[in-house]
């Protein structure tokens, strides 16, 4: 067992990978219980996939593809806040064009530029050898910020998320925190793609809240399970993926599916019980 | 002068006038029932009232040391999502005002007070989408009791309670209106209790508006129409 963590981590990428992933992780979960209860799920996937294109169009014009990314994803997160509040366009439409609109220049940018598939590859189904030493330090600054904000308004957030109308009548600023809420998000999202990939990244906001609702009835409860949820999946479904040698996002995504399916056990054991 | 002037206050819903020229003073201490048909433009003066829609002409202004954001507001229960993950003491807590981030000893203080006086003290850690329809509407009425000294905006409160409840829930609500000074602006459809504990009553309708007690409600023409069936039953 020793020897196996000795090996992994005698790597340099999945240091790296560990170290990004765990934040990651840990950000998505806290923001996705949020996200989830908000109805926003669709959102975080959305925001995956303009991240995306903006990755494919930053590698293809030879800019440094995060200083691209993070702007791109955040003002998106915007227009697509803007857009589900409106009711102009039906949010969960808005949110599918945009996205698969993304998707598709994204495509075909790499296509035309490298051609090479793997490439492709690489950005929809991620890959821990993505990271750079200076994507690490990003990481690690922005998950500081990311986790600072949500404990500093984590009493607003739920406020807000608990029942809008009743926050905004004792004054709250609730658009103003929808705002944060999508600025957080998208930076987590931007993050976590390298490794989890542009078409799993969704999966580490939303499993891990709906994970924990299976069994817990408080929302600092089912915040604090969503973040250990998130820490554990991400962690054996890293290794799972180094011992046999599959995909890291995916291995992620099929603990988290399995951690789901425990849960859910044990909350219809628990509500029997009751 | 009025804690809530509403001077010649007409308000939109989705772009369409629904209630036009309106004037109204809600003033302290009163007991004051808001009535009448759906699509009356009910919703939308509790709306005006807190200041989340602005009036499409004419003003709303507060007074008598009220402003806007210090009004307890308690919503329809049907409004809220049903598996929300909350604790009672969560969802108290989030009325109470303060600019720090965590609770601070004052402010458990404003929670703890408020759920004693509406009997939620001993359930403070129970989900609060397990609770009874009754036991919710005392934890929101909690809530709403931590972000005002002076005021509570009701939106149907008894609406999906059985009679038991329903009746208790207005001893409440008169408790904190008579021994507490609280003024109670309340949407209902429960026209009979409104005419037994409201001090004026506030009817809405398409063919115009009717504001009085409840003895001139029964003798007006919309009163007697609308009031009648209530009466006999």
């Amino acid at each position: 067992m020793l020897e196996f963590f000795r090996v992994m981590f005698g790597y340099q990428f999945m240091v790296r990978a560990l170290a990004v992933g765990a934040l990651v992780s840990l950000c998505a979960a806290l923001l996705g219980v949020s996200l989830v209860l908000k109805r926003y799920s669709m959102i975080g996937d959305g925001l995956s996939h303009v991240g995306f294109g903006a990755l494919a169009v930053a590698t293809a014009l030879g800019f440094a593809p995060m200083a691209v990314a993070i702007p791109v994803v955040v003002v998106t997160a915007f227009l697509l806040l803007r857009l589900s509040s409106r009711g102009r366009l039906k949010g969960d439409a808005a949110v599918a064009m945009i996205s698969t609109g993304a998707l598709a220049l994204g495509v075909i940018v790499l296509s035309l530029s490298s051609g090479m598939t793997s490439d492709v590859n690489n950005y929809l189904f991620g890959s821990v050898l993505a990271m750079s030493e200076g994507d690490v330090r990003l990481s690690v600054i922005l998950a500081a910020v990311v986790l600072s904000l949500f404990v500093l308004f984590y009493r607003k957030i739920f406020s807000v998320t608990f029942d809008e109308t009743f926050a905004r009548a004792i004054g709250e600023k609730a658009e103003a925190y929808n705002m944060l809420l999508a600025l957080l998000t998208a930076l987590t999202i931007v993050l976590g793609m390298r490794v989890m990939g542009a078409m799993l990244i969704s999966s580490l906001i939303i499993f891990p809240a709906l994970t924990a609702m299976r069994v817990f009835r408080s929302f600092r409860s089912v915040t604090l399970c969503a973040a250990c949820v998130s820490l554990a999946g991400y962690l054996v479904g890293l290794c799972a993926s180094f011992q046999l040698d599959t995909p890291a996002g995916a291995s992620v995504v099929m603990v988290d599916i399995l951690l789901f399916a425990l849960f859910a056990l044990v909350g219809r054991l628990r509500g029997r019980r009751a | 002068m009025a804690l809530i002037t509403c001077s010649d206050a007409s308000f939109a819903y989705e772009g369409r006038v629904v209630l036009e020229g309106l004037n109204l003073e809600v003033v302290r201490g009163e007991y004051l029932c808001v009535v009448g048909e759906n699509g009356s433009g009910k919703s939308t003066l509790i709306k005006g009232l807190l200041g989340l829609v602005q009036p499409v002409s004419g003003t709303v202004r507060y007074g008598d040391g009220l402003r806007r954001s210090q009004i307890g507001y308690l919503p329809q229960r049907a409004q809220l999502q049903s598996d929300f993950p909350a604790s009672v003491w969560e969802v108290v807590t989030s009325g109470v005002r303060g600019a720090s981030p965590f609770l601070t000893g004052s402010m458990r203080r404003v929670a703890e007070e408020n759920m004693r006086l509406l009997g939620v003290e001993d359930i403070r850690r129970r989900s609060f989408m397990e609770l009874s329809g009754g036991q919710q509407q005392r934890a929101l009425l909690a809530r709403a009791l931590c972000a005002t000294r002076s005021m509570l905006l009701l939106d149907e409160p008894v609406a999906g309670l059985d009679p038991l409840v329903t009746r208790e829930m207005y001893d409440v609500i008169a408790m904190l209106n008579r021994k507490r000074g609280l003024t109670v602006v309340m949407i209902s459809h429960d026209i009979a209790a409104a005419l037994e504990y409201a001090d004026r009553i506030l009817h809405l309708s398409h063919d115009g508006v009717f504001l009085g007690t409840p003895q001139a409600y029964r003798r007006s023409a919309l009163g007697a129409a609308f009031a009648g069936g209530a009466e006999r039953a």
